[in-house]
C-alpha cells in the first residue's frame, strides 16, 4: 500500500510506472498460469512451461499430446480470452461511469446486450441468413444495430454536451435495451422449442467453452485497442470529474472525447458479447472494486480496473469449469455469484477504513 | 482589452434568446462585476465568455482573437471559471480536485512535474485549505468546496478568471478572504455578485437584465437609486461609511 500513498497524483515517475508494469504483468501470468493447470483433469505448471516451449520456441520436450493439446488449445485460448473479456468490459464500465458521471453506468447499458441476444437469436432460432451466418456474426450485427439505435435516440433528444446529454444516453439505452429484449423474447416465444431456448439463455450467460485460437486472433487486437484509446484519455476522464461542462472549462474538447470513448467501448463490448455472450457484473462492478483500492485518478484506476478485471474473470472460468464436476456452468452465474459477496465485502471494509 | 463580447448572443437549440446584444470590453487586470436578477443571464454569460457555451450570434475574443479559432485546450489555459455550481460524489482528496486544474497544461510531452506540484502547493495555501488537502471532497463543507474550487482555477494559471457567485455558501470572513484574495492577484476578473455592496469593491460592474447589458462602468456612476428600482424593483439608501466614505446601500421595499 506505500506505493498507493507515494505516487497520489497517479502520474509516477518512469521508473515506478515500469515496476508497476511488471507487477502486473507478473499477477496477470500466474492468474493465467493457475487458469491453465486447474480444471476438469489437472495440468501440472512444468507440463504447461514446456509446451508453451515446445509451441513457441520450438523446444522439444516430450509430452502427452492430449496434455499438450488440452493445455495449446483449451485452456490457454479460454485463459486469454477470458483475460481480454475481464478487461475490456471492466474498462468499457469504467469509462462510461466516468463520462456519464452515473455510478450505475455498465458496458451493457448501451443497449448492446440485448441487441445481441436479439442478433444471436435470429440466427440460431428464426433461422436468418440459413446457416452461412455464425452466432456471432449475429450478435455482433444486432449488437451495432442496438447501439446505433441508442446513440441515435440520445442524439436526436438530448444532443448537446453536458450533464444533459449524459442523462438522455441512460435513458436512451435503457428504452434500447426493452425494445430488443422484447423482441428476443417475441422470437423465443414465436418460434424456438424448449430445447432452443435453453441454449440461448445459456449463450446469453456467457460461455468461454467454444473459445479457440480464432477467437484470440479477434479478442486480443481489439481490446488492446481499446485499452490503448482509453489509457490516452486518462487526463480528459479525470477532468469530468465535477460534469462535462467543467471538463469544457479545463480545455477538454468534451463532445469529441465522449463519442470516441463511448464508441470505443461499444464497438469492443459487441465484439466480446459475439464471443462469449453478455457476461454480467464485470463491467459494472470491478470498477467500482478498483476505485477502493487505488482511488478515483484514471491513470491508476484504469489500469487497475483491466488488471481486476482480466484476473476476475480468468478465475470465474476456472470457477465454472470445476464448481460441479462433469457440468460447466455459464460463466456470467459465476461473475455474480462470486462477485457479489467479494464485493459486498469490498464495501464493508472500505467503510470501516473510512 | 483582453477579453471581449461583441454582439453576442445566446439561444438554446429551439427556443427565445437569454442574452443578446452583449458588448463588453474587459481591460486588463481590471475586476468586473457581474450583478443582476435570478435568471437575467450572469451564468449564462460566464459560460459562454469560458467557451463553454458556443455563441449563437456574434462572438467572444481573448485578446482579439475569437473563441470560436482556438483550441478549447488553448482557451483554457488563458481562461478559468469556477462555476456556480459543480459537485462531485466521487471520492476523490481536495489535492487531487486541486490538480485536475492542471490538465490544460500537461500532455505527454509535458507530463506531471515539481512545477506541478508547487502551484497546487500555492493554490492550496492561497485559499486557506492545506490543512484539508488529503481530506475527501464528499466530507467537506459547502464553503471549503467552494474554496477548493477556486483552488483548482487558480492552478489553471489563468490570465481571466470568471467566477459564478463564489462567495455563495461562504461565512463572512471567508466571504472577505476570497474577495481579498482575488483582489490581490493581480488577475482580470468577472465575478458575478449578488450582494451590491461587495460590489462596491469592483473597478466597473456590469447590471445585466433580461439577458441584455443594462448598465456598465464604475459603481458610484452605475448603481443610482433610479437603476436599482427599475432592475431590481427595490428601493434604496445610499449611506456612507463614517471611517473611509465608501458608500453603503441601505435597501428598502419600494
Ligand atoms: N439551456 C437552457 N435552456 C433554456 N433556458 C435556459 C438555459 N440555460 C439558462 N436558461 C434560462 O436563461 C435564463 C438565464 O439563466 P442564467 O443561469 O444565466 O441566470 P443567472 O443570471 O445566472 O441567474 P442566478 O442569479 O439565479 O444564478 C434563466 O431564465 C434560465 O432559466
Ligand atoms: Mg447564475
Amino acid at each position: 500500500m506505500s506505493e498507493a500513498i507515494v505516487g497520489a497524483n497517479g502520474f509516477q515517475p518512469l521508473g515506478r510506472w515500469i515496476a508497476s508494469l511488471l507487477k502486473a504483468a507478473a499477477i496477470l501470468i500466474a492468474a493465467a498460469l493457475a487458469g491453465i493447470c486447474i480444471g476438469e483433469t489437472r495440468i501440472p505448471p512444468e507440463t504447461v512451461m514446456q509446451t508453451l516451449a515446445n509451441r513457441l520456441f520450438d523446444a522439444s520436450y516430450a509430452l502427452d499430446p492430449i496434455d499438450e493439446g488440452i493445455v495449446w488449445n483449451y485452456r490457454l485460448t479460454r485463459a486469454i480470452v477470458a483475460a481480454c473479456c475481464g478487461a475490456g468490459l471492466a474498462v468499457s464500465g469504467l469509462v462510461l461511469q466516468s463520462l456519464l458521471r452515473n455510478a450505475l453506468a455498465d458496458p451493457y447499458l448501451l443497449g448492446i446486450s440485448a441487441g445481441a441476444s436479439t442478433g444471436a437469436v435470429l440466427v440460431s432460432v428464426a433461422g436468418l441468413g440459413a446457416g452461412a451466418i455464425s452466432l456471432s456474426a449475429g450478435a455482433f450485427a444486432g449488437a451495432l444495430a442496438a447501439f446505433g439505435l441508442v446513440a441515435a435516440l440520445a442524439r436526436l433528444s438530448g444532443g448537446n454536451a453536458g450533464v444533459q446529454a449524459a442523462g438522455q444516453i441512460v435513458l436512451a439505452g435503457i428504452a434500447g435495451s426493452q425494445l430488443f429484449n422484447a423482441l428476443t423474447s417475441f422470437i423465443i416465444t414465436r418460434s424456438a422449442n424448449s430445447e432452443q431456448a435453453r441454449g440461448i439463455m445459456f449463450w446469453l450467460l456467457g460461455n468461454l467453452s467454444g473459445v479457440r485460437w480464432g477467437e484470440v486472433g479477434t479478442a486480443v487486437p481489439v481490446v488492446c485497442l481499446m485499452l490503448v484509446v482509453c489509457l490516452a484519455h486518462v487526463r480528459a476522464l479525470d477532468a469530468f470529474t465535477f460534469g462535462a461542462d467543467s471538463a469544457a472549462a479545463l480545455g477538454v474538447p468534451v463532445r469529441r472525447v465522449q463519442a470516441a470513448l463511448i464508441l470505443v467501448a461499444a464497438l469492443a463490448t459487441a465484439v466480446l458479447v459475439s464471443i462469449v455472450g453478455s457476461i454480467g457484473f464485470v463491467g459494472l462492478v470491478i470498477p467500482h472494486a478498483a476505485r477502493f483500492l487505488v482511488g478515483v485518478r484514471h491513470a491508476r484506476l484504469m489500469p487497475a480496473t483491466a488488471l481486476i478485471g482480466a484476473v476476475f474473470l480468468i478465475a470465474a472460468d476456472v470457477l465454472s469449469r470445476t464448481l460441479i464436476k462433469g457440468q460447466v456452468l455459464p460463466i456470467g452465474v459465476i461473475t455474480a455469484l462470486v462477485g457479489a459477496p467479494a464485493f459486498a465485502f469490498i464495501l464493508i471494509r472500505s467503510r470501516r477504513l473510512r | 482589452m483582453i477579453l471581449s463580447t461583441h454582439d453576442l448572443g445566446w439561444s438554446p437549440r429551439r427556443g427565445e434568446m437569454i442574452v443578446r446584444n452583449l458588448d463588453i470590453a474587459v481591460r486588463e487586470g481590471e475586476t468586473l462585476g457581474l450583478v443582476g436578477p435570478n435568471g437575467s443571464g450572469k451564468s449564462t454569460l460566464l459560460r459562454l465568455m469560458a467557451g463553454i457555451l458556443t455563441p449563437s450570434r456574434g462572438d467572444v475574443r481573448l485578446g482579439g482573437r475569437s473563441l470560436r479559432a482556438m483550441a478549447r485546450r488553448e482557451a483554457a489555459q488563458s481562461i478559468a471559471l469556477v462555476e456556480q455550481h459543480a459537485d462531485t460524489e466521487d471520492r476523490i482528496s481536495v489535492r487531487d480536485a486541486v490538480e485536475i486544474g492542471r490538465t490544460p497544461w500537461l500532455s505527454a510531452l509535458s507530463p506531471w512535474s515539481a512545477a506541478d506540484d508547487a502551484i497546487i502547493d500555492d493554490a492550496l495555501r492561497a485559499v486557506d485549505l492545506e490543512p484539508l488537502a488529503a481530506r475527501d471532497w464528499t466530507t467537506l463543507s459547502g464553503g471549503e468546496r467552494q474554496r477548493a474550487h477556486i483552488a483548482r482555477a487558480l492552478a489553471q494559471r489563468p490570465r481571466v478568471l470568471l467566477l459564478d457567485e463564489p462567495a455563495n455558501h461562504l461565512d463572512i470572513q471567508h466571504q472577505l478572504s476570497i474577495l481579498d484574495l482575488i483582489a490581490g492577484l493581480g488577475l482580470t476578473t468577472i465575478i458575478a455578485l449578488h450582494d451590491l455592496n461587495q460590489v462596491m469593491a469592483c473597478d466597473r460592474i456590469a447590471v445585466m437584465h433580461d439577458g441584455r447589458l443594462r448598465a456598465l462602468g464604475p459603481p458610484k456612476d452605475v448603481l443610482t437609486p433610479f437603476l436599482l428600482a427599475e432592475v431590481f424593483s427595490v428601493g434604496v439608501a445610499i449611506l456612507s461609511d463614517p471611517e473611509d466614505g465608501t458608500p453603503i446601500l441601505r435597501f428598502k421595499p419600494l
